[in-house]
């Protein structure tokens, strides 16, 4: 995990706050890879949400203390974890049967592009040399209630990832609800990006520059 | 009487031949049943077509395998990992097929082989790349696509303790495709830290039964993949 350089905006950390904030008491909700499974570190106080990891748990804390890591106790990052009370562990089968069978409230995923009507390209850029790998993306967006994207606005090369249309390959189609990122946190509307709330010192016409379709002020 | 134990990792894995079909536990490193890897490569087997979530770390377990070329094809969702080079290496040369299969579609199609139920449909992959050439239809006003069972010749699992009738059970994330790939498999192998008599594991608790296990190895001490990529470890 990188440390944000960026001068304007929220940091990561900052950004997985902002997500958990939005999870309802009670939320069974699973984390993607990198920047989503920082949520997992910031339950707003008085709310209990049960956090769920494909490879098999519900009920995933936070990261153990080096010499207590286990190495058959893992996330789907592959990262060592922990289980708190009131844990459960499961086969492959059972837990996509949660994503699948829509008992999962929320996925948090990571994003190469999003496009304004929701399509989400998290998996494969599509360069004739990379290794395809998708792991449980497309299950994921196919089958839980809500999807929640935590992404950088624009890539490294200060190309918006907030797009008309995707050109990377799709994980779903019309599957994302809401975008938190550095600059604002966006919800995805019949009529498009729509505003939901700025970062602090950010304004609507540095957030529009930086997306590649129209954003609905609020 | 039943006694499915046998000796040891080499014995367990013995009649595995050029060709087979074997379906190989793990997510990541957890789970993943390296002794009985490792004896694979010492056996020789070539050909393989290895249905595993990953592809390994390292030079070690399952990378070892791929490393020594043993297997030309791979039905995996996630082929690559940090300390993952042996598999990018070989498939951008050409020498390893992959069928690239979405985490739970992977699951779902390895339980139905375990269940009889030759194909399924399902919401994953649904307007992506992986739908192309998938007969796909409007079930309950919503798109699906039709998927195909898995099943395998034979299944390499990593358990905690088995007793002598095969019935197995896990410990923590290293569950994962353990007991779906011990139903879909016609041999069955499962290495445990320690094998019981019968009445050693509460029926209760029993994860995998019996019925889906053929022979139990015990590996007390089974090493594990972090560690051994860690300390520079290269197999064999």
């Amino acid at each position: 995990m990188t440390t944000d350089t960026r001068e304007i905006g929220w940091t990561r950390d900052e950004m997985a706050r902002r997500v958990a904030i939005d999870i309802p008491n009670g939320a069974y909700v699973n984390l993607g890879i990198g920047i989503p499974e920082l949520v997992a570190r910031f339950v707003p106080q008085g709310r209990t949400l049960v956090y769920h990891t494909e490879n098999g748990l519900l009920g995933m804390g936070p990261s153990p203390e080096k010499d207590k890591a286990d190495p058959e106790l893992i996330n789907a990052g592959k990262r060592h974890v922990t289980a708190l009370p009131g844990a459960a562990y499961f086969h492959h089968a059972d837990s996509f049967a949660m994503i699948r069978g829509g008992h999962i409230d929320l996925s948090v995923l990571g994003a190469m592009q999003v496009a304004c009507n929701g399509d989400l390209a998290n998996w494969s850029t599509g360069e004739p040399d990379a290794i395809p790998a998708v792991g449980g993306a497309m299950d994921l967006v196919a089958g839980v209630k809500s999807v929640y994207v935590i992404t950088q606005h624009c890539t490294k090369n200060n190309e918006p990832k907030l797009v008309e249309r995707c050109t990377y390959p799709l994980t779903g189609r019309s599957v994302v609800n809401r975008i938190y990122t550095e600059l604002a946190v966006i919800d995805v509307t019949p009529a498009g990006f729509a505003l939901v709330e700025l970062c602090p010192g950010v304004d609507l016409e540095y957030v529009r520059s930086r997306t590649g379709a129209p954003l609905l002020a609020r | 009487m039943i006694d499915k134990s046998v000796p040891g990792p080499a014995a367990a894995v013995a009649d595995i031949r050029d060709g087979a079909s074997v379906m190989i536990g793990g997510f990541g490193e957890a789970g993943s049943p390296i002794e009985l890897i490792h004896a694979l490569i010492d056996q020789g087997a070539r050909g393989l077509t290895v249905i595993s979530n990953n592809t390994g770390s390292g030079e070690v377990g399952l990378a070892a395998l791929l490393k020594a070329e043993r297997v030309s094809k791979v039905i995996c969702s996630f082929p690559r990992t940090a300390n993952s080079t042996v598999f990018p290496d070989l498939y951008r040369r050409g020498k390893v097929e992959l069928e690239l299969v979405p985490q739970g579609t992977l699951a779902e199609r390895i339980r139905a082989g375990g269940a009889g139920i030759p194909a399924f449909y399902t919401p994953a992959a649904v307007g992506t790349p992986l739908a192309e050439g998938k007969e796909s239809r409007v079930l309950e006003g919503k798109e699906y696509l039709l998927e195909h069972w898995l099943r395998a010749d034979f299944a390499l699992i990593k358990g905690r303790c088995a007793d002598t009738h095969g019935n197995v059970v896990y410990n923590k994330t290293a569950r994962n495709f353990g007991p779906i790939m011990a139903m879909a498999a016609k041999v069955t192998i499962v290495q445990v830290n320690s094998v019981v008599d019968p009445g050693g594991i509460d029926p209760e608790v029993v994860v995998t039964p019996g019925i889906f296990v053929d022979r139990v190895v015990e590996v007390p001490a089974p090493q594990h993949e972090s560690e051994l990529v860690a300390a520079g470890a290269v197999y064999p």
